[in-house]
């Protein structure tokens, strides 16, 4: 087995104008998600929007800028995470691919075991 | 040379060593993708596994001259590779280093009369999976399961051979770090999987049959590859009404190859093409599958493009050519494959149906699409219908921005000549 991060990324903006019906819905499908896959599901959050979110970059010469914002400007952002516990990639794309996102998508990422 | 007469003083040697190397080479030939598939599996790592097939290979060399060929060759390498795949996997674990596991379902034990299963689909599965790029799916499967060299498939994608050595690193290690196993999709999964497998082949038999830049019009080792990929796969999979479909359209445009060029290597249309020269034998064997793939519908997307394929090799000539037939083909392949290229395509087959003015007004439509604006069959398609028109001042302006775009000699040399005749 090996664990998978999977994170979300949404559109704030279309989510923001969203139907409360559609947000009802995903949230429908979260909760689905961690019920059909309760041995699968190691962990996970749903993030506040990324107007609250600060970047820190340290430089070279030691440094430290604090901005207000995302590390970087993309449409989508990053809304929330999963941990999964997977025996293979297959298995973890599968989970992956039931995990919600209205307006965006996920990325699948190997987590690196540290006792290997 | 004393060298002759030594060989001739023990000419019973010299015959087994020379049997031996051609039987090495036979098995090479026939055998290589299915004791690399194997050996796979036991040894986890797709790079391993290829070093024990080598290894196999040259114990073959040796042992077959002394104690002759055996009378399963492949059955006897395959054991000799899975045997050495077992041993350095074993010694890796003792070891505790971490092997990068391609598999999640390692044979622990060989029995001494195993009988090795065809591991192959497992082998494509995995380098046509999804999760890589497509032109890493591309080279891991010339790499692995056509045996190529990396250099051999940086040349046939005209890249350099450290450029490709990265690319197929990169892809092994994804296949690595990500766990992706080494297994044939269940049947869930299958329909989309395979799609990806079929495209791959497809991938590398139209790289061939066409070139993108260069001299040579086909790049033949490509395209032959691509065919034995299909003939493969239908091997693996004799019931697939897709792998079918794929062979079969991989056939009847190959049928065609002899006189795609003429004697000066220069580009003939299916419309100019001497039919005689078409190769009668593949047009029948396509043929066939096409049949046989259209008893299962919906009828996918290379069945129905062999489809067409099969009613041009049908026709005595290019004016007795199907072409209401065609169209209606081309209709429902637009609805399969939604594509501008394929209603490109089947505008040239409005032009024979209802005329190249319809067909202009369609191709203009399709010059919108900012995909197709360096495609250099969409000028080429439009010049020719102008110049079937008599519009021959926007014609030459066609061919003057086809020849623009195109990077293939040979198809550069034809739209020139065109050119010059119309003036």
């Amino acid at each position: 087995m090996a664990k998978y991060l999977v994170l979300i990324y949404d559109d704030e903006q279309q989510l923001a104008g969203a139907d409360p019906s559609i947000i009802e819905a995903n949230h429908e499908r979260h909760v689905a998600f961690n019920r059909d896959n309760g041995a699968a599901v190691v962990g996970g959050a749903q993030l506040k929007g990324s107007e609250t979110a600060t970047s820190i970059r340290t430089r070279p010469d030691g440094t430290v800028t604090v901005t207000d914002g995302v590390f970087a400007e993309t449409k989508e952002v990053l809304g929330g995470y999963y941990v999964i516990d997977a025996p293979d990639y297959d298995a973890a794309l599968a989970l992956a691919k039931q995990v919600p996102a209205v307006f965006g998508g996920v990325e699948v990422r190997p987590i690196i075991d540290p006792g290997a | 040379m004393g060298t002759d007469a030594a060989a001739g003083a023990s000419s019973h040697p010299g015959a087994r060593r020379a049997e031996a190397e051609a039987a090495v080479a036979r098995a090479h030939a026939s055998e290589w993708t299915f004791v690399l598939a194997a050996a796979a599996r036991v040894a986890g790592d797709l790079d391993a596994a290829e070093d024990c097939v080598q290894d196999a290979y040259a114990q073959a060399l040796v042992h077959w001259a002394r104690d002759g060929v055996p009378a399963r060759p492949g059955a006897w390498l395959t054991t000799v590779a899975t045997r050495r795949a077992l041993e350095l996997h074993r010694r890796a674990a003792t070891l505790a280093r971490k092997l990068p596991l391609l598999v999640p379902d390692p044979v622990d034990e060989l029995p001494e009369a195993y009988e090795f299963p065809d591991e192959r689909l497992r082998l494509v599965f995995t380098c046509c999976h999804p999760a890589l790029a497509l032109e890493a799916q591309v080279a891991l499967t010339l790499r692995f399961v056509c045996g190529l060299s990396t250099a051999e498939v940086a040349r046939a994608f005209l890249v350099k051979e450290a450029t490709m050595q990265a690319r197929l690193t990169r892809a092994k290690k994804k296949i690595a770090e990500t766990r992706i196993p080494y297994r044939v999709p269940d049947a869930a999964e299958l329909p989309e999987r395979l799609a990806a497998v079929l495209e791959v082949v497809h991938l590398v038999y139209t790289s061939g049959h066409t070139a993108a830049a260069g001299a040579g019009l086909t790049r033949l080792d490509l395209a032959e590859r691509g065919i034995a990929l299909a003939r493969m796969l239908r091997a693996l999979l004799p019931r697939d009404p897709d792998v079918a479909g794929l062979l079969a359209l991989t056939l009847l445009t190959e049928a065609r190859r002899a006189a795609r060029t003429d004697a000066d290597g220069r580009l003939v249309l299916l419309e100019d093409q001497d039919r005689a020269l078409w190769n009668h034998e593949l047009i029948a064997a396509g043929q066939q599958l096409v049949e046989q793939a259209l008893r299962t519908p919906p009828a996918g997307r290379y069945t129905l493009m062999a489809a067409i394929a099969a009613l041009h090799d049908e026709a005595p000539s290019w004016t007795e050519t199907d072409w209401p037939q065609i169209l209606a083909l081309y209709d429902l392949l637009l609805r399969r494959w939604p594509s501008t290229v394929v209603a490109l395509n089947r505008a040239v087959a409005v032009s024979f149906v209802e005329g190249p003015a319809e067909a202009l007004a369609l191709v203009d439509g399709l010059a919108e699409d900012p995909s197709l604006a360096t495609y250099p069959y969409l000028a080429a398609t439009r010049a020719d219908l102008l110049r079937r028109l008599g519009e021959t001042d926007a014609a030459a302006a066609a061919y003057e921005e086809a020849l623009l775009l195109t990077a293939n000699e040979v198809e550069a040399q034809f739209l020139s000549a065109r050119l010059a005749d119309l003036r």
